[in-house]
C-alpha cells in the first residue's frame, strides 16, 4: 500500500516537473547555440578576435556541432571548414 | 432524477467508449504498432522530443486542455434542459473528441512531430495555414477579452476571493526561484503554495475587512465612482487596467518565474475541485432540479447546442496541444491511445461535473427558469449558476456555503486567468509571425508584441459597451467562439480523414463526426451572419457580421478544396515516417 501510495506521489510530482525541465532544458540549448555561434563566428564571417582559440575547442566540440545541424533540419554541414559528417 | 445516477451513466458510457471504441480504432483504424519509432525517440533532443511515461504524459495532455471553458459551456447550454447537454458531452466525447484528439496525436506522430496546422499546409495547401493563423488569432483574442471580464465579473462578485488570488503571485514566485535556483522538488511547496490559498479563502470568507470589495468602496452599487461611471462599471474598470498590467508581465517574464509555478499550484486545484465536488455529489445526492429539456426556448437547440458547448464535447484548441507538444513526447505508438482518447474522458467528466453541479442548484423549475429566462440570460448566469452549484455540491462534504463559494470562485478565476496568461503569451508569438511575415520586424519584438497584444485586448474588453455591461465588450464578438473553435476541430478531423484515405483505410470514423460538425457550425454560422448579424437581420451587428462573414468564406473554402483531395485518387500511399 505504501509501495503504491509513493508511487502515485512519484508520478504526481513528474506530471508537475515534466514543462519545467522542458523550459529549463530550452533556456540551456539556446545559451548553448550563443556559445557555438560565438565560437565559430569567423567560419559565417563575422570577426572573431579570439578565433585563434575558439579554434582549440574545435575537437571538443565537433559532435554538439554535429547535433545542432541536424537540429536545425541540415543534414551535412553547412560549414565546409567543419566536416562531421 | 438522482445526480448521482445522471454521473454514473455518463461515467459508464464513457468507460465503455474507451474500453471498446477507442480499443477499435486504435486497432483496426489508426493500426497503431508498438514496433514503430517515435519521433520521441527519432528526434530525441533532451528538450522538445522526449520519450515520456504515458501516465505523465497524459496527466500533463489533460492539465493543458481543462480550464474553463468546458465549465462555461455546459452551464450555459443548460437552458435547453440538462439532458441535450448531457447527451452532447457524453456522446460527443465518445464519438468525436475521442478520435478527434486521439487522431490528430496519431498522424502528427506519424509525419515527425508536426503541428496540425504544418500538416494542413501540406495536405490542403499554403493557404490552409492562413486560415489557422486567422481562426487561432482571433480565438486568442476573444479569449484575452472575455476570460478578462470573467476574472473582474468573480472578484466583483466574490470579493473575498481576490486577496487568495493575488496572494497566489508572490507564492509563484517563490515556488518559481526555490525549484530553479534551489533545484527543489516542487511537489512539496506547490502543496504548501495551495495550503496557504485556501487558508487565506478560509479567512476573507469570514473576516469582511479582507474582501477587497471596489463596489462597497465607492458606496455601493446605485453610487457614482470614477470618470462619471458607475460604482459597478468603475469597479470593472479598475480590475481590467489591474488585469492587463498583470498579463503584460506575466506573458513577458520569463515562464519558469511566474507562469510555471502558477500551472503547478492550478493543476492542484484541478484535482481538488473535481475530487471536492464528485465526493459532494456522493454525499448530498441531489435531484436534478433543472428541467430534462426545456418545451419553450427563444433559440433553438439545433444547431446552437452544438457550438455552445465546445470544449468539453469537441474542441480544435485539443488537437493543437495533441500535435504540438503531446505528439512529440510520446514514447511509444500504442500509448496514444491512452494519452489521446483518455484525455479528451478527462474533459468530458469535468464537462460532466459542470452539468450537474449547475443542474442540481435550483429548488424546482421555477426557480430555474427565474435565472435561465432567455439563452441571453443564461450566457449571463451560467458561470455564477456553476460557482454556486458547485458551491452547494462541496456542501456535501461538510464545508461551509460560504467558504465554499469563495474556493469554488478562486478556482474558476484561477482557470481563466492561467487561460489569459497563455493566450496573451500565444498572442504575441502569432503577432510576431505576422510582423515577419508581412515584414515589419518591429512586430516581432517581445515588449512591441505584447503591447499590441494586451492593448487590442484592452480595446475590445473596454471601448464597446458589451451585451454583459460595461467592460464585457469581449462577448459582443464570443457567438464567434464556439464556430471557430468547432471549425479548427472540423478541419482536424478532416485532416485525419483525408490522411486515412490516403493510408488506404477506412475513414468513416472520421469523416462523420466532421460532417456532423461541419454542417452544425457552418449551419449556425450562416444563420448567425446573414440573418441575425447583417445589416439588414433581427439582431444587426456589423463587427460579428464582417468578422464571421470572413471566417465563414474561409471555412466553406477550405471544406470545398478539402473534397476536392479528399476525392482525389492517388496512386501510391501518402508518403510518411
Amino acid at each position: 500500500m505504501l509501495e503504491y501510495v509513493k508511487k502515485m506521489i512519484q508520478f504526481y510530482e513528474e506530471v508537475l516537473s515534466m514543462p519545467h525541465r522542458q523550459e529549463i532544458a530550452r533556456e540551456l540549448r539556446d545559451e548553448d547555440d550563443l556559445f557555438l555561434l560565438l565560437l565559430y563566428s569567423e567560419m559565417i564571417g563575422i570577426p572573431n578576435p579570439i578565433y585563434y582559440y575558439t579554434l582549440e575547442l574545435y575537437p571538443y566540440m565537433i559532435e554538439n556541432f554535429h547535433d545542432w545541424h541536424l537540429r536545425m533540419g541540415m543534414d551535412k554541414s553547412p560549414l565546409t571548414g567543419i566536416r562531421c559528417c | 432524477m438522482s445526480g448521482i445516477l445522471v454521473a454514473l451513466i455518463g461515467i459508464i458510457i464513457l468507460a465503455l467508449g474507451y474500453r471498446y471504441y477507442s480499443k477499435f480504432v486504435a486497432e483496426k483504424i489508426y493500426r497503431l504498432d508498438p514496433d514503430y519509432v517515435t519521433p520521441a525517440h527519432k528526434y530525441k533532443d533532451g528538450v522538445d522530443f522526449v520519450p515520456t511515461n504515458k501516465f505523465v504524459l497524459w496527466g500533463h495532455h489533460f492539465t493543458s486542455v481543462a480550464g474553463a471553458a468546458p465549465i462555461m459551456g455546459p452551464a450555459v447550454a443548460l437552458y435547453w434542459g440538462w439532458l441535450p447537454a448531457f447527451i452532447w458531452v457524453i456522446l460527443g466525447t465518445v464519438f468525436a473528441a475521442g478520435v478527434h484528439d486521439f487522431g490528430t496525436l496519431v498522424v502528427s506522430v506519424r509525419n515527425k512531430g508536426q503541428s496540425i496546422g504544418t500538416l494542413a499546409n501540406r495536405l490542403i495547401g499554403q493557404r490552409a495555414k492562413i486560415l489557422f493563423l486567422f481562426i487561432i488569432l482571433i480565438l486568442l483574442l476573444m479569449v484575452n477579452a472575455v476570460f478578462t471580464w470573467v476574472v473582474a465579473n468573480q472578484f466583483i462578485e466574490y470579493p473575498a476571493s481576490v486577496l487568495p488570488v493575488f496572494i497566489q503571485i508572490p507564492i509563484a514566485i517563490w515556488i518559481g526561484y526555490a525549484v530553479y535556483k534551489g533545484n527543489k522538488k516542487m511537489l512539496g511547496p506547490s502543496l504548501i503554495g495551495l495550503a496557504i490559498m485556501y487558508g487565506v479563502a478560509i479567512i476573507t470568507s469570514r473576516v469582511d475587512f479582507l474582501q477587497i470589495d471596489l463596489v462597497r468602496y465607492f458606496g455601493g452599487e446605485g453610487s457614482t465612482g470614477l470618470l462619471g461611471l458607475g460604482a459597478v462599471s468603475s469597479a470593472f474598470l479598475i480590475w481590467i487596467v489591474i488585469l492587463m498590467v498583470y498579463v503584460y508581465f506575466a506573458s513577458t517574464l520569463p515562464v519558469w518565474k511566474l507562469l510555471q509555478p502558477r500551472d503547478f499550484i492550478n493543476s492542484h486545484q484541478l484535482v481538488v475541485g473535481l475530487s471536492i465536488l464528485y465526493l459532494g455529489l456522493l454525499f448530498l445526492n441531489p435531484e436534478m432540479s433543472a428541467p430534462v429539456t426545456n418545451s419553450n426556448p427563444d433559440t433553438s437547440w439545433f444547431p446552437l447546442l452544438f457550438i455552445t458547448i465546445a470544449c468539453g464535447a469537441i474542441s480544435g484548441f485539443h488537437g493543437l496541444v495533441s500535435s504540438g507538444t503531446s505528439s512529440k513526447q510520446l514514447d511509444k505508438d500504442t500509448d496514444a491511445r491512452f494519452v489521446g482518447y483518455f484525455g479528451a474522458v478527462g474533459e468530458g467528466i469535468l464537462a460532466l461535473i459542470s452539468i450537474i453541479a449547475a443542474g442540481t442548484l435550483f429548488a424546482n423549475a421555477d426557480a430555474f427558469f427565474e435565472t435561465y429566462g432567455s439563452f441571453t440570460e443564461a450566457n449571463g448566469a451560467g458561470l455564477g449558476v456553476f460557482v454556486e452549484g458547485a458551491a452547494n455540491l462541496a456542501s456535501g462534504i461538510a464545508i461551509p456555503p460560504d467558504i465554499a463559494t469563495t474556493i469554488v470562485s478562486i478556482i474558476v478565476v484561477s482557470f481563466a486567468a492561467t487561460s489569459l496568461d497563455t493566450s496573451v503569451r500565444l498572442l504575441r508569438y502569432i503577432i510576431g509571425e505576422l510582423g515577419v511575415e508581412y515584414k515589419v520586424p518591429q512586430l516581432s519584438k517581445k515588449h512591441v508584441a505584447s503591447s499590441v497584444a494586451v492593448v487590442s485586448s484592452a480595446a475590445l474588453v473596454l471601448l464597446p459597451q458589451g451585451p454583459q455591461g460595461f467592460g464585457s465588450g469581449g462577448y459582443l464578438i464570443w457567438p464567434l467562439f464556439g464556430t471557430s473553435n468547432q471549425l479548427l476541430a472540423g478541419i482536424s478531423l478532416l485532416l485525419i480523414s483525408i490522411w486515412l484515405k490516403r493510408q488506404g483505410r477506412n475513414y468513416a470514423i472520421t469523416l462523420i463526426p466532421m460532417i456532423f460538425l461541419m454542417f452544425m457550425t457552418l449551419y449556425a454560422m450562416f444563420q448567425q451572419v446573414f440573418f441575425e448579424w447583417a445589416w439588414y437581420g433581427t439582431e444587426s451587428d456589423i463587427l460579428l457580421f464582417v468578422l464571421g462573414a470572413i471566417i465563414f468564406v474561409f471555412a466553406v473554402w477550405i471544406v470545398l478544396t478539402a473534397f476536392n483531395v479528399l476525392t482525389k485518387k492517388y496512386d501510391n500511399p501518402m508518403d510518411h515516417e
